[in-house]
């Protein structure tokens, strides 16, 4: 069921559908096309998301065509639970696409949200999600223009997946991309690692630690902004997101073709993450993040970009964690915390359960 | 105490690096016996901050690594039949048997299931009235208290859909087999610090007595081990061999009585196939009789004969004879993506950690 399509359109101005009740699930004939799918759209999600560009409810969203280049991403979402400490799936949607636009210094503007939702599903949980992701949107200045929503039979999916594609509009004169780190640029982390892949496993059935794990998810898009405003030569930046930081760095070390050297003890990780860390033989390097940045700019400018960073609440924790090299081309090598060396490869073989 | 910055102190680290060198003379060869250290010793890059003359072997103390073929032969035999559920530890998923392995049959439709601790099983197995639940007993003497507690419990409960593919081993005549063949020159043991927070410093005088080889029960963490190999020189140095602790914020000279009488309700010795080591008596664990009708090995089940890869050197590496590095297979064609053999999957698999960190 397009949410922006003729069914709505069919359904505008006729009577609202009967209100939805709190212990209500949703059935496959939400996903009809039908009455109910009109229901779910007029009750669930206009209410939130209206737009000039929504509300028309044609078959395509128009947007305004903007000078220059344009940035367009998309991406899946499948994490389990669907809530967890921080965050929700709806939440995730929004901040993963927003912040995969803002990496190459785009300003998030229109995203496009598709709903895949298992027969079954609580129509309370799902209002959780929609108001969550209206939040974050509001939160990152983009609007939901177009949608789609799907219910499959009950086993033909795990409750709710969200796909959410984005269009953002890239600074004139920034070209941020991983293949531009230089020797001699310094690296910079906005904050501590691991808080949001921790956040979600605690939340599973097999380990249910307690404490004071949250997701770091959040948009970027702001923080960016501030970033891009006071230094024009950053070269590159990167969200740390599955694979941790380690597979990130090794991305960029390769496609620039330089070395890096990085500071182990330089780098934030807070104590209950390292804690769970130790008890399941976890490395901080490789969890998933969905609020961090890794920033490559030019060494004279990362005192200052350091300092912005600082001054916005995500990058308080903000650090130089190391410099790119001329040696050791396509490797990234970890400087330890007891003074040894060892190369710091991408995530290989891991068994992760799903975290985003 | 947090107990993980304290043991990661740069200077600490320095001081005792500096006495090593200072005080170690002669070339020597010392293995780490548990997987665990072997992570961290490269994690931390420890090899990288030792004088050249102490060389650091890695032992065979990965649980995955020495279960043999024929074990997972067995499971993914077990896993075809259409009543089980196999409930098995997360590294167990892709090691390669014959010719398949839990993840493919999983991939197949097979009813496996990852758990992280042995009571989970339990747990399915009333879940699943209808249905044989088999547990892979897989683990050194750290794990086989869990293990036996959760036999122990389905007894209790006349729980009678749970069974365990029994695949146990038990790290000290093992050592002792590994001493004996002397194919490898060991000047000292690194061994291994949760494995003796079980059975104590006792089971292990034989390698001072018989071998006069020191050895020194060592914590996992960076200072830890620097400290365990620091206790390792001084002896060398000072020509004594005897059994020290260097873990004692966890090992005791006694062990822990509660798990061993644990193990010792359930169990008893037994000989066990080790991959690259073959059968080594004492080295693993039989039910005693009141238990034996959970044992896995009493099913009618048709097993593929086993074989191994002829090129893969696990066995070797397993018993510090040969590094990954001197495989053919090593990176070319066995990697975690694709491994031929355990000692890639396992994340404290020789293998993978030299893959990983080198």
């Amino acid at each position: 069921m397009e949410f922006v399509g003729s069914e709505c359109r069919r359904y505008k101005n006729c009577t609202e559908g009967e209100e939805f009740m709190s212990d209500e699930k949703i059935l496959l004939a939400h996903g009809s096309g039908g009455k109910l799918s009109h229901d779910l759209v007029k009750q669930i999600f206009l209410p939130q998301f209206s737009n000039p560009f929504l509300d028309p409810l044609d078959d395509s969203a128009r947007i305004t065509n903007q000078q220059g280049w344009v940035a367009f991403t998309t991406d899946s979402y499948v994490v389990n639970p669907i809530f967890f400490p921080g965050g929700d799936i709806g939440k995730l949607a929004v901040c993963g696409t927003v912040n995969d636009l803002s990496m190459i210094g785009a300003a998030p503007a229109y995203l496009s949200l598709s709903l895949i939702i298992e027969e079954g599903f609580p129509v309370e949980d799902l209002k959780r999600i929609i108001s969550s992701i209206h939040q974050t949107a509001e939160q990152a200045g983009v609007s939901i223009v177009t949608g789609d929503t799907k219910v499959v039979e009950h086993g033909a999916a795990d409750q709710l997946f969200i796909n959410t594609a984005g269009i953002g509009w890239i600074r004139p004169g920034v070209s941020l991309s991983g293949k531009n780190a230089k020797p001699g640029d310094y690296i910079l982390l906005s904050g501590s690692l691991g808080d949001h892949e921790m956040a979600v496993l605690s939340q599973r059935e097999e380990f249910r630690f307690q404490g004071e794990l949250k997701s770091d998810c959040a948009p970027l898009n702001g923080m960016v902004g501030k970033m891009l405003d006071a230094c024009s030569s950053i070269r590159c930046m990167r969200d740390p997101t599955r694979g941790g930081i380690a597979t990130t760095l090794n991305e960029i070390a390769s496609t620039s073709n330089v070395g890096m050297m990085i500071e182990e003890e330089k780098i934030p990780v807070r104590e209950s993450v390292k804690g769970i860390c130790e008890l399941l033989g976890l490395d901080p390097l490789y969890l998933a993040n969905e609020g961090k940045l890794i920033a490559i700019c030019p060494s004279k400018e990362a005192e200052r970009l350091l300092e912005v960073m600082k001054t916005h609440p995500l990058g308080r924790d903000a650090e130089v964690i190391g410099r790119v090299t001329g040696e050791n081309p396509r490797r990234v090598i970890l400087h330890t915390l007891i003074g040894g060396h060892r190369i710091l490869d991408m995530l290989t073989g891991g068994q992760y359960p799903r975290i985003c | 105490m947090k107990f993980i910055d304290e043991f990661r102190d740069k200077e600490i680290a320095e001081g005792l690096i500096q006495r090593i060198r200072n005080n170690s003379s002669r070339p020597i060869q010392l293995m780490e016996v548990c997987g665990t250290h072997t992570v961290s010793i490269f994690r931390y890059g420890i090899r990288g901050l030792l004088p050249d003359h102490i060389r650091l072997l890695s032992g065979p103390g990965c649980p995955v690594c020495v279960t043999p073929n024929e074990d997972i032969d067995l499971a993914i035999a077990l896993s075809r039949q259409k009543d089980v559920i196999i409930a098995t530890f997360g590294d167990m998923m892709k090691v390669p048997g014959s010719t398949s392995s839990l993840q493919k049959e999983k991939a197949e439709g097979r009813d496996i299931r990852i758990i992280y601790s042995s009571l989970e099983a339990l747990k399915i197995a009333k879940e699943n009235p209808g249905r044989r639940v088999v547990f892979l007993a897989i683990g050194f003497e750290t794990t086989s208290p869990t293990i036996a507690v959760a036999i122990l419990r389905a007894k209790n409960e006349n729980l009678h859909n749970l069974f365990f593919l029994n695949s146990q081993k038990r790290v000290p005549p093992a050592l002792l087999a590994l001493l004996q063949t002397k194919r490898i020159k060991i000047d000292g043991l690194i061994l291994p610090g949760h494995v003796s927070t079980i059975i104590g410093t006792i089971p292990y005088q034989f390698i001072a007595r018989e071998f006069g080889r020191p050895a020194v029960i060592t914590g996992f963490e960076p200072l830890d081990i620097l400290q365990g190999i620091w206790m390792l020189v001084k002896q060398i140095e000072e020509n004594r061999a005897t059994i020290e602790v260097q873990y004692r914020r966890v090992v005791h000279e006694e062990g822990n009585p509660i798990a061993l009488s644990k193990i010792g309700e359930v169990f008893e010795k037994d000989e066990s196939r080790w991959r690259g080591l073959g059968l080594i008596p004492d080295t693993g664990y039989r039910f005693k009789e009141s238990y034996k009708e959970m044992d896995v090995r009493n099913f009618e089940v048709d097993v593929e004969p086993s074989r191994e890869h002829p090129e893969c050197v696990c066995g070797e590496v397993l018993q510090g004879i040969k590094t990954p590095l001197e495989c053919r297979l090593f990176k070319r064609v066995c990697h975690p993506e694709n491994p031929i053999g355990p000692c890639m999957v396992s994340i404290e698999g020789t293998c993978h950690t030299y893959f990983k960190f080198s």
